[in-house]
């Protein structure tokens, strides 16, 4: 093989960060600015020259390179959570014109495909603010404790393999196994609403998201053994009656996990467990 | 005595599995990552997890033709005792995962389905669809959330290492770390840390990583004095889509399950794919490589289409790709064991690979090197290194525990520095020069499970037994928070005054780091370039210290992160560019094409840098690779050459079997 080191891996059809080789034009981002808690939130407005293949994240680095607005303010580079860009982390969501979705599936040919077309940018309101797009969701990785959201096992010790499962039940499991706890379900939800304070998520309704995580583990062989503990978790305050059946979340799901779907098996559990529990009278 | 605590930095798979078996031997841990450990970059992986199986065992294969073809793939590079440990500890790596419930994809009978992947004959790829990665790091963040809520494990998300404290000794007892919010810095004391930071890939700009695999916590622990070995050794994957913010991995496991990768035969045909028929396509890889085909290794599959579209000219429309083509497979098929790649395909580029073949071309994807490890060897001592293991007959040694490394010894996976030890990407420990597809998520689990016995024993047996870092006083950490504030503050006063421009922009100095990186120090190096290359990170380091931010708040300040990140993505830079300059040969995912052939009389040697404080550069040795098990051989992977006479006729050892 000869070589040649004028080429690059990278650079081949725009270049590495925030310039794009051929900005072939320009649009505008209308972004929802925060301080941090508690502070007053204010519009920005940024022109962003774009090329083939930009994204709502391309455009966010772009700005973070030269935070001036439209009407040439110097300002500061707009705060963001970002992590793989490829949609499977959940990290980059944001309500993106008037929409809760992943800001790195977000393609500004898609989203705003005619020079001078505007893209608005906002932090999801059901969680509490950090600093402009960036909320805090730990309420969602909380909810997981809440519904004990894991296989019980021995430990690590060589035990063996797991029980063996159909494709079929893998299918299900898998399609439920890919939540990447993103919350687009929780801010499309209408009974979901923002808790600032830690001690109201025991009782705040806890949205599909972890409704379908007991779902996916009360099909596990062994996970199944917390079933009734989950059942139980669902069927008081915050739990499986709150639902308002609105069906926003399943329409909302990047992943199109079948959320409403699980809503229905966990009632119909929760229905039998209730059932059990009083005639064997605990 | 006093409660004893471990420090875990990192929360991807190397990082929640070190956790799990730490926690089990007792120990209490705190876990520190910048982002919730859920979104750990660990989710990128996509194809699968390499283990001997049943199946595959039935045909001829075995823990010890993984281990042999891990050492081959990586091109002799890596230390062998530790990759026969890890092969063989593979399949029970494999059954645990299964008991907490990963969903790996089923054949009809119920049991787990198997891939090809690169680098092997064998079907021995676990995998759970196209987002295995995703699927494995729930499944052990679903087990540390379990010990959070038992109290065993404390997370401290969106908190950033900046450095680990140390005694004069030196001794690590504990970490700074800055609460990414709320700016506060503080220190943590451990009687053990374990860095399980991942790769940094961020470096060469866009790369299949995620944006928090800068390495900045690598080069911190290098500055403070951590070996860092073969730097220069990065990977090259040879499938990802190019993007305007990134480039998006598309897994090898497309070829494993059948893709194909192809240019038009004729130069310049601009006829769309679908409508060229089969003779007037050039299946390169297959042509040159009859036996693996589209499986080769990643380097020797990344050098082929670079070498097809930068020095041929035969790549798509003339641009700088090649197709990687599903289409001749069931849509149904493709949709049930690649679902997840072909949703990231149609979803970034708009068109459904089940139907138009894919436009690819490499992307910077993974570090071989790392921080430097050591370990205690096992007990299998061949007399002589082995040659190359033929598939169904008996290997060379068993799967015991402890054949490789011995299970416990405090020492393994630790650090130069007593204390430090380094789990997952952030080693050198595992894959030598080039990586295997689907070892990785192998490497990070099992240095998490077995090397976690050894931090339990040292805690239990080794020095913090008698000397906790609750004895240690207090001045030590106050002295190093005071040394970290101090950097901060310098980077943050800046914000203060001045005009931005593109010169002192840390924006614009890391796109040109880049951009730098990637033209020089990637697929085909070469003494000038790298040396200019060298020139350019020196004027970057110049520029960075008269950056200007252009971010003054004190609350959640990411500009002043970045920047700070920044400085240390240029050190270990350097590093990397050093360390590929003196490598004055060819090995794995090292290609000069100034010295073109592995050099083993010179080079059969890793590379262990260590930061020099007075030129804030490497100083960099060779030190002998522990390589008593097997003996090199020429790695050619059965290519089929115009000059066969000249090639070295090593007979291909997995062909035999399959």
């Amino acid at each position: 093989m000869t070589a040649s080191t004028a080429a690059t891996a990278n650079g081949t059809t725009s270049s590495a960060g925030n310039a794009p080789a051929q900005a072939d034009r320009t649009i505008n981002f209308r972004i929802k600015r925060c301080d941090g808690p508690g502070k007053p939130s204010r519009w920005e407005t940024f022109a962003v020259p774009v090329g083939r293949g930009a994204n709502v994240i391309s455009c966010l680095q772009q700005i973070a390179a030269r935070p001036v607005t439209t009407e040439g303010t110097r300002t500061t580079p707009v705060v963001w959570d970002a992590n793989c860009l490829e949609e499977v982390c959940g990290a980059c969501t944001m309500v993106i014109n008037g929409k809760v979705r992943q800001s790195c599936s977000a393609l500004i040919d898609t989203i705003a495909p005619r020079e001078g077309d505007t893209v608005s940018l906002e932090p999801m309101t059901k969680f509490p603010i950090i600093r402009d797009l960036w909320v805090d969701r730990a309420r969602i990785f909380d909810n997981l404790k809440r519904v004990k959201a894991w296989v019980p096992i021995d430990g690590t010790y060589a035990l063996g393999p797991g029980p063996r499962e159909s494709a079929d039940s893998q299918t299900t499991r898998y399609i439920l196994s890919t939540c990447m706890t993103c919350g687009c379900c929780m801010e499309a939800c209408p009974q979901f609403l923002i808790a600032e304070n830690e001690h109201e998520w025991e009782t705040a309704f806890i949205g599909a998201q972890a409704i379908s995580q007991a779902r996916l583990f009360n099909m596990h062989g062994t996970g199944k053994q917390l079933k009734g503990d989950r059942l139980d978790a669902l069927m008081g305050p915050g739990g499986i009656t709150d639902c308002g059946n609105a069906q926003n979340c399943v329409q909302v799901c990047p992943k199109e996990i079948p959320l409403t779907e699980s809503i229905g098996v966990i009632g119909r559990a929760a229905t039998v467990h209730a059932i059990a529990s009083w005639f064997s009278g605990r | 005595m006093a409660q004893q605590r471990v420090i875990v930095v990192g929360g991807g798979l190397a990082g929640l599995a070190a956790c799990i078996r730490i926690a089990e031997a007792g120990h209490t841990i705190d876990l520190f990552s910048l982002v919730p450990v859920k979104r750990s970059h660990s989710v990128c992986a996509q194809g699968g997890i390499n283990a001997c199986n049943e199946v595959a065992r039935q045909q001829g294969y075995s823990e010890y033709e993984h281990f042999d073809e891990t050492i081959y793939g990586g091109d002799f590079l890596a230390d062998q005792h530790p990759v026969l440990e890890m092969a063989n500890w593979a399949p029970k790596i494999i059954d645990l995962l299964d008991r907490m419930g990963v969903p790996f994809n089923r054949s009809a009978e119920g049991f787990r389905d198997l891939r090809l992947f690169g680098g092997s004959l064998f079907k021995r790829t676990h995998f759970s669809g196209a987002t295995t990665g995703q699927q494995l790091i729930y499944a052990l963040d679903e087990q540390v959330r379990k010990l959070e809520a038992e109290g065993k494990v404390t997370k401290y998300e969106s908190w950033e290492f900046l450095a680990p404290v140390l005694t004069d000794e030196p001794r690590c007892v504990g970490i700074v770390a800055q609460d990414l919010r709320t700016m506060q810095t503080r220190a943590f004391r451990g009687d053990a840390v374990v860095m399980a930071t991942g790769g940094a890939g961020m470096v060469f700009g866009k790369s299949t990583n995620s944006v928090i695999c800068t390495g900045a916590a690598l080069s911190r622990c290098y500055q403070a004095g951590v070996a860092y070995a073969n730097p220069e050794m990065t990977q090259v994957h040879p499938t990802a889509i190019p993007g305007a913010d990134k480039l998006r991995l598309m897994s090898e496991s497309a070829r494993g399950e059948g893709g194909r990768i192809w240019v038009p035969r004729k130069q310049g045909d601009t006829r769309p794919a679908t409508q060229i028929p089969e003779a007037e396509r050039l299946y390169f890889l297959e042509e040159k490589y009859p036996d693996y085909g589209n499986i080769v290794p990643r380097d020797i599959a990344t050098r082929e289409i670079f070498d097809i579209c930068v020095n041929q000219g035969m790549g798509i429309n003339g641009e700088n790709q090649v197709y990687l083509d599903l289409t001749h497979m069931d849509p149904d098929y493709l949709t049930s064991k690649l679902g997840g790649i072909m949703e990231i395909y149609e979803k970034f580029v708009g068109d459904d690979p089940r139907h138009e073949p894919m436009k690819i071309f490499p992307g910077v994807h993974y570090s071989m090197g790392g921080l430097w490890t050591q370990y205690v060897r096992g007990n299998y001592a061949p007399s002589e290194p082995q040659p190359a293991h033929v598939s169904g007959t008996t290997p060379a040694c068993d799967t015991e525990v402890g054949r490789g490394m011995l299970l416990g010894a405090p020492t393994n996976m630790m650090t130069n520095i007593e204390g430090l030890y380094a789990f997952g990407e952030v080693n050198f420990a595992f894959h030598g020069a080039n990586r295997l597809g689907a070892n990785a998520l192998l490497s990070c689990i099992f240095d998490g499970l077995f090397s976690g016995v050894s931090v339990a024993n040292y805690l239990d047996n080794g020095t913090p037994s008698t000397a906790p870092a609750e004895s240690i006083s207090a001045g030590v950490f106050e002295q190093a928070v005071a040394a970290e504030d101090a950097k901060l503050k310098a980077i943050f006063e800046t914000a203060t005054g001045g005009e931005a421009s593109d010169e002192t922009n840390p924006y614009i100095i890391g796109r040109e780091m880049g951009e730098e990186m990637t033209a020089a120090a990637t697929v085909v190096r070469e003494e000038a370039r790298l040396e200019q290359c060298r020139g350019k990170i020196a004027e970057l380091r110049d520029r960075c210290t008269r950056l200007k931010l252009a971010d003054g708040a004190t609350w959640t300040n990411q500009a002043l992160s970045y920047a700070r990140s920044l400085g240390d993505m240029l050190v270990i830079a350097e590093a990397m560019v050093s360390g590929a300059v003196l490598r004055q040969e060819s090995r794995g995912a090292h290609y000069r094409s100034d010295y073109p052939d592995r050099d083993d009389e010179r080079f059969y040697k890793h590379t262990y840098a260590m930061f020099d404080h007075g030129t804030g550069n490497a100083r960099i040795e060779h030190i002998p690779v522990q390589a008593d098990l097997v003996a090199p051989r020429a790695r050619t992977y059965g290519e089929v050459t115009e000059d066969d006479e000249n090639e070295t006729t090593t007979p291909e050892t997995a062909s035999a079997g399959a």
